[in-house]
């Protein structure tokens, strides 16, 4: 279970830490921590697997990746597992997840992301892909991003709420 | 173009943000400027738009319960249901994307059952049916994003 204080402490966090000199310092006044305990619970929580990353969040569109592709896959179920572990090797895939099928009108279980400069290029590296993973036999889509109606951080507690998680990288 | 500083910034740092008292005179020290430097970049980085923050990514589904959702939604009504949908404090990253199932969003919930009732009120509100698509594995081991800031071709080198 995870303690409260390791809660308060990632709501604390979670919409940036402080560009100061001693931002761990500045997190632990708001919560009756000191600078060490901030610290070491951070690390803790890094350990344990529930911060899967510390660090800073780039935003892709404005850095040029304009091209948004989710890329999906009908993998057999004995395989999907493999392939997933494989495809996530790549340096231009940004996410790989298993999902369920939905019969006829959705076959695929393997989802994956690439952000690209260009739908040339986010093509290209899926060809690519395809080709070096030998994926040719097995059926997949391609869906582009195109307008953004909501993008907000990872705000798994809004202030002033009690317990509302938010937000998958 | 990026000064040096600040692509050293942007890509190296993603991962593993120093935990000790002084990070950024951590890396300050470890690129070889000061902290005054680092401190100065941060700031016109997230001023400029480049980062959204420096902070925690949580593993799915450690806290709350969440699920990627899809709908088909007639082109005419796209705009319509898409406001609706943002609306919920419960959903992010809502998208269009390029298909018959045309809009795409997160959605995130205490528990299940809260889940269930938010999904519920989207489809009676919006009066199309959504489909569920839980995360059953991650393979990705998240290192951030690699940029490559350079402006010649990318390669396609297998990063591991």
């Amino acid at each position: 279970m995870i303690e409260p204080i390791d809660l308060q402490l990632i709501a604390a966090v979670q919409e940036g830490l402080p560009i100061a000199s001693r931002p761990y310092a500045l997190i632990a006044e708001q919560l009756d921590l000191n600078e060490t305990e901030v610290i070491a619970r951070l690390n803790k929580l890094k350990q344990q697997g529930l911060i899967k990353r510390l660090g800073v969040i780039v935003k892709h569109r404005r850095l040029g990746y304009q091209s948004n592709a989710m890329v999906v896959f009908d993998i057999p179920d004995l395989l999907v597992s493999h392939m997933g572990q494989r495809i996530s090797q790549f340096h231009f895939i940004n996410l790989c997840y298993q999902r369920p099928r939905h019969g006829e009108q959705w076959p695929y279980n393997l989802f994956c992301m690439i952000h690209g400069k260009s739908r040339e290029k986010v093509l290209q590296q899926l060809s690519y892909l395809i080709e070096n993973c030998v994926l040719e036999n097995y059926a997949h889509d391609i869906l582009f991003s195109r307008r953004c109606f909501k993008q907000r951080g990872a705000l798994y507690f809004p202030r002033g709420s009690g317990f509302n998680p938010e937000n998958i990288d | 173009m990026l000064p040096t500083l600040h692509k050293q910034l942007l890509n190296d740092y993603q991962q593993d943000f120093p935990l000790s008292p002084t990070p950024y005179l951590d890396i300050a020290n470890s690129l070889g400027v000061t902290e005054e430097e680092v401190l100065v970049a941060f700031s016109t980085l997230s001023e400029q738009g480049f980062i959204s923050r420096i902070g925690p990514i949580i593993q799915p589904n450690q806290l709350g319960i969440s699920t990627l959702v899809a709908m088909a939604i007639p082109e005419s009504h796209i705009i319509k249901v898409a406001d609706i949908v943002s609306q919920f404090p419960e959903v992010n990253h809502n998208y269009e994307r390029e298909h018959r199932f045309n809009l795409w969003f997160v959605l995130i919930a205490s528990d299940q059952q809260h889940l269930s009732s938010v999904i519920k009120k989207i489809e009676l509100q919006t009066s199309f049916k959504t489909m569920q698509l839980p995360l059953l594995e991650d393979y990705f081991i998240n290192l951030g994003f690699q940029l490559n800031l350079e402006p010649q071709e990318e390669n396609l080198l297998i990063s591991a």
